[in-house]
């Protein structure tokens, strides 16, 4: 074994342990253990509903089309507050971490006020038969909101440490701009990328406070699964509540496992290149 | 550190010593748009109290959807008093062996100190002609109602709607089925609450009428001006009788049995009635209605006993999961 410069494994090791326990598994084993009330029936009879269905294809089809909307123009906009010096470049950077500042519920009204049919930009799109709030797309559109620092922040970073003279070498070795950029840049963000992918789409799947305002809720078009969740609380349904609550976690689970996955797999595509 | 400890003591001391007699807190767990009505009786009742006994009573609210509030108190929000939009709140607070099964017969006109009734508010000048219920299933009228599943408002909504398509000449439970699922095609957003409900209608413009509370209605119109809306009162609807109750084992540990009983009945006092009708609640004294006569005018109604027998099975008819909500709501 290695020796450590620092000491003190075995007691941080047991402080992690039990504060993550505490903090993270604790309230995770208590929706378990509300969740097994409901039964096997009761858990098949709940997963077949066509309502819930609908809303869990909602709920994680919305945030995975929002994570993917947020890696691509986070992606721009991280490259272009680190590659490029302009005036107001450090307001512009303050400004990306307004959604996590904002209560949600304000980003929420904030937009549902900009995009309902009577609002600045939701009158506009109107006339030309686009709606945005009170139907699916509003739902997208707040988690794109809540997503979007999470990919530009994780990306910053990276950015900034990438050696430009790789892309150098690519030029000087005749590649073009669009292979330096696909076949060169992009494979080594490949990871962070993924990570932020992660980030966005696990705080879209939750988000309840902002979407709840803009979409309208209408079962079976607009309603998101923790929508569905708080009327079953309602019903004073508490097992109900727990397990869709469980079903959204090991679906969320499943979907960070393969996301870890694919992780690896670019990480060893980024070292072969390099 | 023994020093400090000294001081904090005699301290500690010199403020129990100073304190009066009596300073009681009472929390008051609500509905949602219950935050003004209340807010003038609390100032009131604290005034009364105090010139009466001399001792000052602070009286802390709570506000949200009424079943929430309900499941809050059953899951420890200490409430000395529990003022609800519909009784099936309070009838769940009572399984949990909070307070007396027969709360509902401890104070008088079923322990609902005023009463409400649904009504349409509609854009000025009636654009859309909207006089009854029948014109909400017109082509091309869009309503705005939240979703019984979290708002107790919403719930009366449904069963005004429904009562009134079941009153009519040959009405039965197909056809008022029939009714209030032609209805609810008709809803474009379903908000979680009536105050969400009312936003959605007077300031994002949705909408071409808002089923709501009388009270709500009337306070939308004071807000916001009466040159924006007009409130159409339909040939019938449901007597709305949002109960009040004092949480017998909280006010037993928390030793407020006295003040918490002063308070409910100080709703039914004359001042207390007269600050109900200023904030758009139908008062139950004769005297009191006959002076607000002007700002409520006259509804035919029917209750929730008439029509469905008592809230709890209206509940499990109506709202419980996989019932006729479920099977008639919107996207159906």
């Amino acid at each position: 074994m290695r020796r450590r410069i620092l000491p003190g494994f075995g007691l941080s090791l047991g402080y992690a342990l039990t504060y993550l326990g505490l903090i993270v598994l604790l309230p995770l084993v208590a929706l378990a253990w509300k969740a097994s009330g409901i039964g096997v029936a009761g858990m098949l009879h709940l997963l077949s509903s066509p309502r819930t269905l609908a809303a869990l294809k909602l709920s994680f089809g919305g945030a995975i089309l929002a994570a993917i909307i947020n890696v691509c123009f986070g992606l721009l906009v991280a490259w272009v507050l680190v590659r490029y010096r302009f005036p107001g470049r450090r307001l512009f950077d303050a400004l990306v971490d307004l959604p996590f500042a904002l209560p949600t519920a304000v980003a929420g009204i904030a937009l549902t006020a900009l995009y309902a049919p009577n609002g600045w930009l939701g009158h506009w799109l109107m006339q030309r038969g686009i709606q945005i709030a009170y139907a699916p797309a509003g739902v997208i559109l707040a988690m794109v909101f809540v997503g979007f620092p999470f990919v530009v922040r994780t990306l910053q970073p990276v950015l900034e440490s990438l050696d430009r003279d790789v892309e150098e070498a690519a030029e000087s070795l005749g590649a073009s701009h669009a292979q330096t950029f696909f076949r060169v840049i992009l494979p080594m963000l490949a990871p962070t990328l993924l990570t932020g992918f992660a980030l966005a789409l696990a705080r879209a799947v939750g988000e309840y406070g902002s979407v709840i305002f803009i979409a309208g809720n209408i079962p079976m078009r607009s309603e998101i699964a923790p929508l569905l969740i708080v009327e079953k609380l309602e019903e004073f349904d508490y097992a109900g509540a727990a397990a869709l609550g469980t079903v959204m976690l090991i679906a969320s689970f499943a979907l960070l496992i393969l996301i870890a996955v694919l992780q690896r797999w670019s990480n060893r595509w980024a070292e072969q290149l390099q | 550190m023994k020093k400090f400890l000294l001081m904090l003591a005699l301290l500690s001391g010199l403020f129990v010593a100073a304190a009066p007699a009596k300073d009681v807190t009472l929390l008051n767990v609500s509905y949602d748009p219950t935050r003004e009505l209340y807010r003038d009786i609390n100032t009131a009742f604290a005034a009364q109290w105090k010139a009466q006994h001399g001792d000052t009573v602070t009286i802390n609210m709570s506000h949200g959807g009424s079943g929430k509030q309900a499941r809050s108190v059953v899951d420890g929000l200490p409430a000395d008093v529990v003022t609800l939009a519909l009784a099936y709140d309070i009838d769940a607070v009572a399984d949990h062996g909070l307070l007396a099964k027969d709360w509902q017969k401890r104070l008088p006109d079923n322990a609902s100190p005023y009463t409400s009734t649904i009504v349409f508010l509609v854009r000025k000048g009636n654009p859309k002609n909207i006089k009854d219920w029948p014109d909400l299933i017109k082509s091309g009228i869009q309503v705005i109602t939240p979703n019984p599943k979290t708002s107790g408002g919403a719930r009366w909504n449904f069963l005004a709607a429904w009562g009134y398509a079941l009153k009519q000449p040959g009405g039965n439970d197909t056809k008022a089925r029939a009714y209030v699922q032609a209805l609810y095609q008709h809803v474009p957003v379903l908000d979680a609450g009536a105050r969400g409900a009312t936003n959605t209608f007077a300031q994002r413009g949705v909408g071409d009428v808002l089923v709501a509370w009388e009270s709500e209605a009337l306070l939308a119109q004071r807000e916001l001006g009466k040159d924006t809306f007009d409130i159409v009162v339909p040939s019938i609807s449901i007597l709305a009788e949002p109960p009040v109750a004092v949480v017998d084992k909280n006010v037993d540990k928390h030793e407020t049995r006295v003040v918490a009983e002063a308070y409910v009945k100080f709703l039914y006092s004359p001042q207390g009635q007269a600050i109900e009708a200023k904030n758009f609640y139908r008062p139950r004294l004769p005297a009191v209605s006959a002076q607000y006569a002007a700002q409520f005018p006259k509804v035919n109604t029917f209750t929730i006993n008439d029509v469905f027998g008592d809230w709890r099975q209206a509940q499990a008819k109506f709202f419980a999961d996989g019932a006729i909500f479920d099977q008639i709501g919107p996207g159906h």
